[in-house]
């Protein structure tokens, strides 16, 4: 069915691509835009790879069709680090604690971690755990990542 | 895992989307897409034309008054458990919308869409059994109130005709005096439940119960009032033996399915179990606010 041009705003800028009514944000991002950084795996909303953050909000963008987000203000993994490459302070964390392995569920993870310590800048661990729940990771065991969030919340805290 | 293609049609107002329901009988509501997007594409659902209410402004709203809570159909589960003020009048809705999948979900998920979906194993469905609501709906002859027990009549199945909206759900809240508890089973944090149970339980100045209401879910074709339990408790003192009586009463109003996650005799199990914990729950928190 009908193509038609679509121009996102993605990690602020305005980015136009085809799409049709059927392709997903998730799909759009990647094949379209390139933005290869947001991850698929399940493609009906289970595993979180694919969570980005829409208006400031995280959303399963295999849920999302790509036509429902124009208008909105999308966040992506590769809006994480400065332009000098110099690494977000959650993105650091991940990367001292071991916070990732394989990296495939990691942009998903970033994203809900960055919705998180927005709300809740002092999370426990078990609010971590309750949080992530979303988001699966079959490398981890979530003990690394547990860690750094923690190391996040402390380092954003502190300013870093 | 691709939907088949559709007709994307966005709607501007409630009569554009009756209308354009009404032009295309294989047209579906798309609301928060969390469950009907997984099932397309699975292509278990194949809707020609999906009319999005998401561009309609004015149709997600937290309107509480006194006893009475309404709540519009694209209200987004988050809106409503982050709501100070209903959490305070009313934590069981928070509670029980908390169990829902995880904040993703919730953060675009809405309340008329689960209701419409009407999965036996979800949590509003129960809420709204158990709050005596009234659900409102917008078709091309107008507007028409259904009460919830009338409103589900089989697994993902409603009320509602094709060419109808579901525009508000009016909810009665229980007494501040009131206990409420909402319980669970479920495999992992998010999942929908096995098992599960939403109970509010008053007790008058002597400490008879005067109020006792049940709402199972997961246990059968729809979620469920367990009255014959209900009956079991009302004007007794909800002490341990009355409420382990009024739980072993839940079965007759229950009937669950075999599955892979659990045979009908352990879901009948878990939910004596739940509504057990639950009522003790309540009584607790009856006569003080959590
Ligand atoms: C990983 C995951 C876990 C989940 N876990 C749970 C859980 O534990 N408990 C739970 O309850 N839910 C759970 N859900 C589902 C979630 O709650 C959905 O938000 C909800 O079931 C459907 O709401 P929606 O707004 O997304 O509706 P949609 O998916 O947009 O629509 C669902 C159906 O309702 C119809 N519909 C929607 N709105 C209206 C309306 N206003 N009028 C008429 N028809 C309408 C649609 O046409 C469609 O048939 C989960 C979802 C996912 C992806
Ligand atoms: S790819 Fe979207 S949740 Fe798994
Ligand atoms: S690091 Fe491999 S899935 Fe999480």
């Amino acid at each position: 069915m009908s193509w038609r041009e679509l121009t996102l705003t993605v990690n602020g800028r305005r980015l136009s691509g085809r799409a049709e009514p059927r392709t997903t944000l998730a799909d759009f991002l990647r094949d379209e835009l390139g933005l290869t950084g947001t991850h698929l795996g399940c493609e009906h909303g289970v595993c979180g790879a694919c969570t980005l953050l829409m208006d400031g909000a995280t959303v399963r963008s295999c849920l999302i069709f790509a036509v429902q987000a124009e208008g909105h203000e999308l966040e992506t993994v590769e809006g994480m680090a400065a332009p000098d490459g110099r690494l977000h302070p959650i993105q650091e964390a991940f990367s001292l604690e071991h916070g990732l392995q394989c990296g495939f569920c990691t942009p998903g993870v970033l994203m809900s971690v960055r919705e998180l310590l927005h709300e809740n800048p002092d999370p426990t661990e078990q609010e971590i755990r309750t949080w992530l729940s979303g988001n699966l990771c079959r490398c981890t065991g979530y003990q690394n990542i547990v860690a750094a969030v923690r190391r996040a919340s402390t380092m954003l805290r502190d300013g870093a | 895992m691709k939907a088949a293609p559709f007709e994307y049609c966005p709607a501007a107002s409630l009569d554009e989307a009756v209308a354009l329901l009404a032009g295309d009988e294989d047209a579906k509501v798309l609301a928060g897409g969390q469950s009907l997007v997984p099932l397309m594409a699975m292509r278990l659902a194949r809707p020609s034309r999906l009319v999005d209410l998401n561009p309609i402004p004015g149709l997600d709203w937290v309107r509480l008054d006194g006893d009475r809570l309404s709540l519009g159909a694209m209200t987004r589960h988050r809106q409503v458990e982050r709501h100070p003020e209903l959490r305070r009048r009313c934590s069981l809705i928070a509670e029980a919308v908390e169990q829902i999948g995880h904040v993703a979900i919730r953060n675009r998920g809405t309340v008329g869409g689960s209701l419409a979906h009407a999965d036996p194993a979800a949590e509003w469905p129960a809420l709204v059994l158990a709050l005596d609501a009234e659900l409102v709906a917008r078709g091309p002859a107008g507007t028409r109130t259904i009460s919830a027990p009338d409103f589900f009549t089989s697994v993902f199945e409603t009320a509602l005709r094709p060419d109808e909206v579901l525009v508000e759900v009016r909810l009665g809240l229980p007494s501040e005096r009131a206990g409420t508890a909402v319980l669970e089973l479920s495999r992992r944090h998010g999942d929908f439940a096995i098992a599960g149970v939403v109970a509010v339980l008053e007790t008058d100045g002597e400490g008879a119960v005067q109020d006792a209401r049940l709402a199972l879910f997961g246990v059968g074709e729809t979620a469920v009032r367990a009255r014959a339990a209900e009956a079991r408790l009302l004007g007794e003192r909800p002490d341990d033996r009355t409420i382990a009586a009024a739980a072993e009463a839940v079965d007759p109003d229950l009937h669950p399915s075999s599955d892979l996650h659990g045979s009908a005799e352990y879901r009948l199990h878990v939910a004596r179990v739940l509504t057990r914990r639950a009522l003790v729950q309540a009584r607790e928190r009856a006569g003080r606010r959590p």
